[in-house]
């Protein structure tokens, strides 16, 4: 490593940090957006009106059968064509909402429909409403049942955040770059890469343990 | 009609650019499942040091984000002297790396859930460790990891956007250069089209491979 | 014992497209009897059972729950209840499957609240003291915290029948609630439904076990092409079967079953 690796990383590290705050916010309103959200669409799809799941389909063709970075794209350049200027995060956000959604909701719908009838009939049998079901019965149940695919999704949630730095958002992989080109020095991209893996390792971490505890009733 | 006819113009180029797309795809791709059957084979029966490293590896390459492999490799590797010219050559190691992390992986537990009853069986006719694995273990953890590997290979079209980033003339590129020079979205609608028509030919390609695979089932 | 009629099928007809499982059934089930339901399998035993609390819909016929209509069809003479009148008859019976159907994401106290809490709007507090009571009937009073995952076959459905006598139902039908239990834990489960017998609980069993046919049961219905080919107390049953079909079916189930 060159010299003074520890006096250049004190020096850069407030812009680091900055873009890691960025990014850990990003990562955390898409996640608390898209769980309740994917869960309702899971349970239209599964369960709802037949033009419900023909819309779903689309949807769900046109946010897995694209890249999220061409998605982010379309809607950060090619909004202003149509004379709509929003926020560049009230953007971001959506567009990242709108595909994890896509993701996270056929995670949920395969729960909800491998659900066995054995359960349905027993709710029915003990005067259950649909409704009370689906909240008390078919959901916990399928929560529980996708929850590693759900932990791989937050994981590649975290990393896809670093996409923004593509449209020139400030978040840490942005931060690093900006660093890297103007001084000509590695050195950002070590500490980036390795707050990466701290955050990833934490989060299997949390993850693994979850699943250890909900797994006990299987 | 003057929409169509400024397809028309454009068209050449974006094709240039869905080639360079494709192109990289194909080499990113080709090496991915020998070299993860390899690593996992070698994480399940290698030397430890071996397996040490190899565990080191898919953590790195599996718990940092895609586009910062390939900007440490692009921007970062010339500043610290590695200064390889041939940078499509450079974009394709990094996506065939990353990619065999995450299918070392699923083949790695693919081999781990392959009934221990094979392994007791091999012992009782006296089969070696290796050749155990080799001949009985691998050939069918290949079935189980079938699926999650072909979905792996799916995303890895999609990771091609980010190709875009290293001024290579790759579809997102070319999209990007020509809505900038233009002034229009098209391009980006064009790019986006191509990308689902590509993954979903690969959907249907690698789901006949799928049933293919699992007829003895 | 008196002789109130608690359940009344009339006529009843049931096809799954173009395969006839029931046809021109009657049936009345006085209120404490135990009624036992042998047969040979596609019968339509189970289906039966499964049309009386409608998890499956008659296509002909009616069918009375304690002289409410919950199920009619091509009957304009009795024409259903009320819906709220259908739910509270539906609500006087209990089912317990043959693949038990606990919730395996709730404890097994969980499991007998939840319908009480929920359903009938009972106190948590009193509902989990009628739980206690009926987990102590069924002998299983120190799994209460347990997941059913942690259970063997047979204490699944004896909590499974607990779960249904915490909803204190009028009448239980058991669809073959031995047959996914291991040989020797089927009679753990049947004690338990012996005991709910001598307390006159109004059952109707669908069972391939002889014996508790036998021993248990006020009337054993043999049905067999869709239909109810016998309806006759066991010991005349056993004794006396007047019936080619029911001499064979016998002669089959006892060489089987030693």
């Amino acid at each position: 490593m060159a010299a003074g690796f520890w006096d250049y990383i004190v020096e850069s590290m407030p812009s680091i940090l900055e873009g890691l705050v960025y990014s850990v916010k990003l990562f955390f309103l898409v996640g608390i957006i898209t769980l309740p959200l994917s869960m309702l669409v899971a349970v239209a799809a599964a369960r709802g009106p037949k033009w419900f799941k023909g819309i779903y389909k689309v949807y769900s063709w046109l946010f897995q059968g694209s890249p999220l970075m061409l998605q982010l794209y379309l809607a950060y350049y090619g909004l202003p064509f149509f004379d709509v200027i929003l926020p560049v995060d009230f953007v971001v956000i959506t567009v990242f909402v709108l595909c994890f959604t896509a993701y996270q909701s056929e995670i949920f719908r395969g729960g909800i429909i491998s659900t066995d009838i054995g359960q349905y009939e027993a709710c029915q049998v003990l005067g259950m409403t649909k409704v009370q079901t689906m909240l008390r019965v078919v959901i916990p149940q399928t929560v529980r049942k996708v929850l590693p695919s759900t932990c791989s999704q937050a994981i590649v949630l975290f990393k896809d955040t670093s996409l923004v730095a593509t449209i020139g958002v400030g978040d840490l992989l942005r931060s690093a770059r900006a660093l890297v080109i103007r001084d000509l020095r590695i050195d950002a991209f070590v500490v980036v890469l390795v707050i990466y893996l701290i955050i990833s390792s934490i989060l299997v971490a949390i993850f693994n343990k979850m699943e250890k505890k909900y797994s006990i009733y299987v | 009609m003057e929409l169509f006819n400024y397809i028309l113009t454009i068209m050449p180029m974006m094709l240039t650019g869905l080639v360079t797309t494709l192109h990289m795809y194909f080499w990113s791709a080709i090496f991915v499942i020998p070299l993860a059957i390899f690593f996992a084979f070698l994480k399940v029966s290698g030397p430890r040091p071996i397996r040490w490293i190899l565990n080191v590896y898919t953590w790195a390459w599996r718990g940092t984000p895609l586009l910062l492999q390939l900007m440490v490799a692009i921007f970062g590797l010339p500043t610290i002297g590695i200064n390889i010219s041939n940078k499509f050559a450079v974009a394709a190691v990094v996506f065939c790396l990353n990619n065999t992390a995450y299918v070392t992986e699923i083949m790695r537990s693919a081999i781990e859930s392959v009934d221990k009853g094979q392994y007791e069986a091999c012992q009782v006719l006296g089969f070696s460790r290796v050749w155990t694995i080799l001949r009985v273990i691998i050939p069918q953890s290949i079935r189980i990891a079938l699926p999650p590997t072909c979905s792996m290979m799916i995303n890895l079209i999609k990771d091609m956007a980010l190709v875009n980033i290293i001024s290579l003339m790759d579809l997102t590129r070319s999209a990007y250069i020509i809505s900038n020079r233009d002034s229009t979205i098209s391009p980006y609608v064009i790019a986006f089209i191509m990308f689902l028509l590509i993954t979903s030919v690969l959907i249907k390609l690698f789901g006949v491979l799928e049933k293919r695979a699992m007829r003895y089932d | 014992m008196s002789q109130e009629v608690m359940i009344k099928l009339v006529d009843i007809d049931k096809s799954y497209g173009e395969v006839q499982v029931l046809k021109g059934v009657n049936l009345e089930v006085m209120r404490g009897q135990t009624i036992s339901i042998i047969g040979p399998s596609g019968s339509g035993k189970s289906t039966l059972l499964r049309c009386i609390n409608k998890l499956e819909a008659i296509n002909s016929g009616y069918i009375e729950i304690e002289g409410i209509t919950v199920a009619s069809a091509n009957c304009p003479d009795h024409p259903m209840a009320s819906a709220a009148q259908v739910k509270s008859a539906l609500g006087k019976t209990g089912m317990v499957f043959q693949s038990f159907n606990l919730f395996p994401h709730m404890t097994v106290m969980q499991n007998l609240i939840e319908a009480p809490v929920h359903v009938k709007k009972i106190p948590k507090a009193q509902a989990i003291e009628i739980a206690k009571e009926k987990l102590a009937e069924v002998g299983l009073s120190d799994k209460a915290d347990a997941y059913p995952s942690k259970l063997s076959g047979g204490q699944k459905q004896r909590v499974a029948i607990a779960r249904a006598l915490a909803m204190s139902p009028d009448v239980i039908l058991f669809d073959e609630p031995t047959s996914a239990l291991d040989p020797e834990l089927i009679g753990e489960v049947l004690d338990v439904i012996k005991g709910l017998a001598e307390q006159h609980m109004t059952m109707m069993v669908v069972t391939h076990e002889m014996g508790f046919a036998k021993e248990v049961s006020d009337r054993v219905i043999f049905m067999d092409n869709c239909n109810i080919v016998a309806d006759r107390p066991p010991q005349e049953f056993f004794s006396d079967p007047d019936h080619p079909r029911i001499k064979a079916f016998l002669d089959k189930m006892l060489t089987k079953h030693g």
